[in-house]
């Protein structure tokens, strides 16, 4: 495999899209929003329970490519129990790793959704992998849609 | 196969002659656009170095010479599908605006509330959503011949759903998706029996067949050159006379016009009344050399080529484990759409772009057809008379390679 694409498709990657997390419509929760990507046709919708300022319970559904559920499966992990303020901080971060790569991203704080950086070299797979955190930006705004158009 | 040798085929296509991503170019997608030979290339070449000027405006010489490029193109085109006269050949953007005209004149003409347009679930959308509107704009109800799990029509159900309030059939000769071949000259046979016009959108069937629409007998047929080897920007819209005839209008402003003045618009004659503008002269020159150049290989032998190097396809995919093809009719065009396990194919498709092979991932436009056979999205490797069985060759290994990323 090219580097690349084994960069792409890391492992974690992998496993995420083929076995993902809070795979589920959170029970009770207070936000939602569906997020569509009407050039490839992906779609995915997340729930939320958010307390407070803080998001305690967090699922997503939905069918698309594998960078798409592994973004939103990782997603889901790393914003649990986030406030609000630190779910938008993420969301920005990880933008600028899928839009430009690693360089200059405090990849640190990213945590396991460091291994999104790949998508970088990949410019026609940005909106895979941002469609779950506009659909989250989307929900807790409360603008129940969202499309990725990136 | 006499007088087809697609290794000197592809010597014609310079696009082709290149490495991308390290390796030689594997182009599969010949159905969103196909590549363009030399000729076509070097006609649109010349006639900006040595003939363009505006048509039927200027009395100079060079206005005459594009006059008569613009105007033998129209001809070239009338050959290529057998129409009885070049004046039943529109130049229009492509089969998007061909069929946008039809329905806005024919149809703002003719369709009323509760009368019906009849189309077919295997339409690309650009054979939809003009039907859709015209239907919002004029109460008229929007109806679908159904498909098999083949991807074929329904042909018993279509004779049900032609009635006395249907206006028009709107159907396409080729599947886009699936690669289903229409029979388009039956259905038109059995339209016109209740008096019925028909559209066939013939986007994917003139690259890839011979087509005769004096045979078809069909109303309205259209098609886009950039399919056909030709360039972009300009497509056909044949319409038969008696048909073109009556029609309003399709925009109005310069060359659709007899006389202006300010009170009263005389309208020109067909078919330039449906020519407002000035139109893409070089794209007619250029669609006239493509068209030259597959009369040139013979439409027979491209019809050949492709269906023999279908066939190797289609079993070669067969061969690759957890491969399912989407659109299994008994008469096919060089169109594979298929899954691969359950990987999406965009990852399919990203991973064959790292190996040089480009395919199409997505919903091709035609949505209704992936929610027939229940998927979001396939991929589809489409074929055209520059491919060789080392492309199909290329695709199967590439396809291994996906597979192996996600064992
Ligand atoms: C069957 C069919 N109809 C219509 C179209 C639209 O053609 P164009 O985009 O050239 O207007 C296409 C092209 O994708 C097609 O495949």
């Amino acid at each position: 495999m090219s580097s690349d694409l084994s960069d792409l498709y890391q492992e974690v990657v992998l496993e995420h899209s083929k076995r993902p997390r809070n795979y589920r419509v959170v029970e009770g929760h207070s936000h939602e929003a569906a997020g569509h990507n009407p050039l490839c046709g992906d779609q995915l919708s997340v729930t939320m329970k958010v307390e407070g300022d803080v998001i305690r319970d967090i699922g997503f559904q939905g069918q698309g490519c594998a960078i798409s559920k592994a973004s939103a499966s990782l997603m889901t992990g790393a914003v649990k129990d986030k406030t609000r303020a630190e779910a938008e901080a993420l969301f920005e971060r990880v933008h600028k790793l899928v839009t430009e790569g690693p360089e200059g991203v405090d990849v640190d704080a990213l945590g396991k959704l460091a291994v999104l950086s790949g998508v970088s070299e990949f410019p026609a797979r940005v909106k895979c992998a941002s469609l779950a955190w506009h659909t989250l930006r989307a929900a807790l705004e409360g603008r129940g849609e969202a499309v990725s158009t990136e | 196969m006499s007088g087809f040798d697609v290794q000197r085929v592809r010597e014609d296509f310079p696009i082709l002659r290149q490495e991308v991503r390290g390796r030689p170019l594997v182009y599969l997608d010949s159905a969103a656009t196909s590549q363009k030979p030399q000729a076509v290339i070097d006609a649109i070449v010349r006639f900006y170095q040595h003939d363009n000027a505006n048509v039927h405006r200027g009395v100079h010489v060079l206005s005459e010479r594009s006059t008569e490029a613009y105007e033998g193109a129209r001809e070239t085109v009338r050959r290529f599908i057998n129409a009885r006269d070049a004046k039943e050949i529109i130049f229009v953007r492509g089969t998007t605006e061909a069929i946008n005209l039809v329905a806005q004149t024919y149809g703002r003409k003719h369709l009323g509330p509760g009368d019906e347009v009849l189309i077919t679930h295997i339409e690309h959308h650009a054979n939809i959503v003009p039907w859709r509107m015209l239907c919002e704009q004029t109460g008229a109800v929007l109806k679908v011949i159904p498909v098999d799990e083949r991807g074929e029509l329904k042909l018993d159900e279509a004779d049900a759903m032609m009635t006395e309030r249907t206006r028009i059939l709107a159907v396409s000769h080729v599947s886009n998706a699936l690669g289903t071949v229409t029979p388009v000259k039956e259905l038109t046979r059995r339209a016109h029996a209740k008096g019925i016009p028909v559209l066939v959108d013939g986007a994917q069937a003139v690259t890839h067949f011979p087509v005769d629409v004096q045979d078809i007998g069909c109303d309205f047929y259209a098609f886009s050159g950039h399919k056909m080897f030709g360039p972009t920007g300009i497509g056909v819209l044949y319409g038969r006379m008696e048909r073109l005839e009556p029609l309003p209008p399709y925009q109005g402003g310069g060359d659709m016009i007899l006389s202006v003045t300010m009170e009263k618009v005389t309208y020109n004659r067909v078919p330039h009344r449906f020519e407002a503008g000035t139109p893409d002269l070089a794209g007619a020159v250029g669609l006239a050399a493509a068209i030259r150049y597959l009369e040139s290989l013979g439409m027979a032998n491209v019809a050949a080529h492709d269906q023999e190097l279908l066939a190797y396809a289609t079993q070669a995919l067969e061969s690759v484990p957890g491969l399912r093809i989407v659109g299994q009719a008994r008469e096919k065009s060089a169109v594979l759409s298929f899954l691969l396990e359950d990987i999406h194919p965009h990852d399919v498709g990203t991973i064959l772009d790292r190996e040089g092979i480009c395919i199409r991932t997505g919903h091709h436009c035609a949505q209704p057809v992936m929610q027939f056979f229940k998927v979001p999205a396939t991929s589809r490797a489409s074929l055209a008379l520059y491919n060789t069985r080392e492309d199909v060759d290329a695709l199967v290994r590439g396809l291994h390679k996906v597979l192996e990323v996600f064992k």
